[in-house]
C-alpha cells in the first residue's frame, strides 16, 4: 500500500516536471519562431555561409541548453523521490 | 504554421511528437531516428532535399544529449568514434554532392524516396533474420551487476573474419574488446555510413550500428554509444555542408529537437534494462514503419498536415 502511494507520488511529481518542461519548451519555440523566423529566412536568401554557421550554432546551443534543463529537472524528480 | 525556408505548412505539435519518438529511439537504439523522422517529414510535405538536410541538423542537437548520457554510462569508445568520424565526414560530403546532382535534374524526391524504402526494408529484414538465428541458437545474454554486459550474435563469425583481415595499419580497440583490426575496415564501414548519411539524412545509424556490431565486432551497447558520439561530429559537418547548399530548414529542426531532448534521456536509460539481441529485435519494425510512410506518400501524393 505504501509502495503504491510512493509510486503514484513519483508519477505525479514526474508529470508536474513534464508540464513545467512543456511550458518552457513551448514558450521557447514560439519565441524562436516569432523572433527568428523572418530573420533566418532573410539570411537564408542573402548569405548561405552565414546561414550555415547560424543554423549549426542554434542547434548546438539548443542541444546543450535543453540537455541542461532536462538533466536539472530529472535531478529534481529524483531528489523528491528520495 | 508556415516554415518559410522550406516553404511548407506543418502543425508544430506533429514535429514535437515525431521528435519525441525519434528521441527515444536515438537514446535506446543508438541510431538518429532518421528511419522515422525522414519519412515523417516527407509525409508532412517537406521536399526531399530539405528532409535530408533538416534531419541532419535535428540529429546534431539530439546526439549531443544522447552521447553525453552514454559517455556517463561508459558506452563510448572515443578512439573508434574519432577514427570513424573522419571517414564519415568524407562520406557525408559524397552523399551531399549526389543530392545536389539530383536537385539539378529535378528528381531528388523520387530517387531518394525509393532508395530510402529499399534501405529500410533491407535493414529490417537483415536484423530480423539475424535475431531469429541468434534466438534459435538458444544462447542467452546476461547482465550481471559489476560484470561487463555479454553480447551474442549468430553471425559473430563474420566480425571474426573481418578482424583476421590483415591490411596494415592494424589497431587495437581495448574499450570495445577488439585486440586487432585493420584501420581500413573501420574507414570503409564509416565512409559507407557517411554516404548514406549525406544522401538520406540523419546519422545513418541504421547502417552503421549493424555494421559496427556485425562487421567490426563491437558489443551492441558500445556500438550504440560510440555511434552517437561519432554522429555528433559527422552530423555537424553534414548540417553545415547541406545548409551551404540550401537544404536545411533550421526552424523545423529546432522544433523537432525540443521533443527529442526529453525522449533521448528516456531512451538512453532504457538500454540499461535490455541487452544485445533484445535491443536489435525491438529495432526491426521501426524501419518498416518509415518505409510504409514513404510508400504511402509516393503512391497517393497525400501529405499529413
Amino acid at each position: 500500500m505504501a509502495g503504491r502511494s510512493k509510486k503514484s507520488a513519483s508519477l505525479g511529481s514526474f508529470l508536474v516536471e513534464l508540464a513545467v518542461y512543456a511550458v518552457f519548451v513551448f514558450a521557447y519555440f514560439f519565441l524562436v519562431l516569432h523572433f527568428l523566423g523572418g530573420w533566418l529566412k532573410h539570411v537564408f536568401d542573402q548569405n548561405k555561409t552565414l546561414y550555415a554557421f547560424v543554423a549549426l550554432g542554434l542547434i548546438i546551443t539548443q542541444g546543450v541548453g535543453l540537455e541542461m534543463l532536462t538533466t536539472g529537472l530529472l535531478r529534481v524528480i529524483r531528489s523528491r523521490e528520495r | 504554421m508556415n516554415f518559410l525556408i522550406s516553404g511548407t505548412h506543418i502543425n508544430p505539435v506533429y514535429l514535437i511528437v515525431i521528435g519525441f519518438i525519434v528521441g527515444i529511439c536515438g537514446g535506446f537504439f543508438g541510431v538518429g531516428g532518421s528511419f522515422l523522422a525522414g519519412p515523417a517529414l516527407f509525409a508532412f510535405g517537406v521536399p526531399m532535399n530539405f528532409v535530408v538536410g533538416t534531419d541532419l541538423a535535428h540529429i546534431v542537437g539530439k546526439s549531443i544529449v544522447a552521447a553525453k548520457k552514454h559517455r556517463t554510462l561508459g558506452n563510448v569508445d572515443i578512439k573508434l568514434g574519432l577514427i570513424m568520424a573522419a571517414a564519415t565526414i568524407i562520406g557525408v560530403e559524397t552523399g551531399a554532392q549526389i543530392i545536389q546532382q539530383l536537385k539539378r535534374h529535378n528528381n531528388v524526391d523520387v530517387v531518394v524516396a525509393i532508395a530510402f524504402v529499399i534501405v529500410l526494408i533491407g535493414i529490417s529484414s537483415f536484423i530480423a533474420w539475424e535475431c531469429w538465428q541468434t534466438l534459435k541458437m538458444g544462447k542467452k545474454t546476461s547482465v550481471t551487476k559489476g560484470k561487463p554486459k555479454r553480447d551474442h550474435s549468430a553471425i559473430a563469425y563474420i566480425a571474426k573474419n573481418f578482424q583476421r583481415f590483415h591490411l596494415p595499419p592494424m589497431i587495437s580497440l581495448p574499450s570495445s574488446g577488439i585486440k586487432q583490426i585493420s584501420l581500413w575496415t573501420i574507414l570503409v564501414v564509416s565512409y559507407i555510413g557517411g554516404v548514406f548519411s549525406g544522401f538520406l539524412g540523419g546519422g545513418a545509424g541504421y547502417i552503421r550500428m549493424p555494421a559496427m556490431v556485425y562487421i567490426l565486432g563491437v558489443p551492441t551497447h558500445i556500438a550504440v554509444g560510440t555511434d552517437l558520439f561519432e554522429v555528433m561530429i559527422s552530423a555537424s559537418y553534414g548540417t553545415f555542408t547541406h545548409a551551404l547548399k540550401g537544404n536545411v530548414d533550421i526552424l523545423i529542426a529546432l522544433v523537432m529537437h525540443t521533443g527529442a531532448a526529453i525522449g533521448a534521456q528516456i531512451g538512453a536509460t532504457l538500454t540499461q534494462y535490455f541487452h544485445g539481441v533484445r535491443i536489435r529485435l525491438a529495432f526491426v519494425p521501426l524501419p518498416l514503419l518509415g518505409a510504409g510512410l514513404i510508400i504511402y506518400s509516393l503512391l497517393t501524393g497525400h501529405h499529413f498536415k
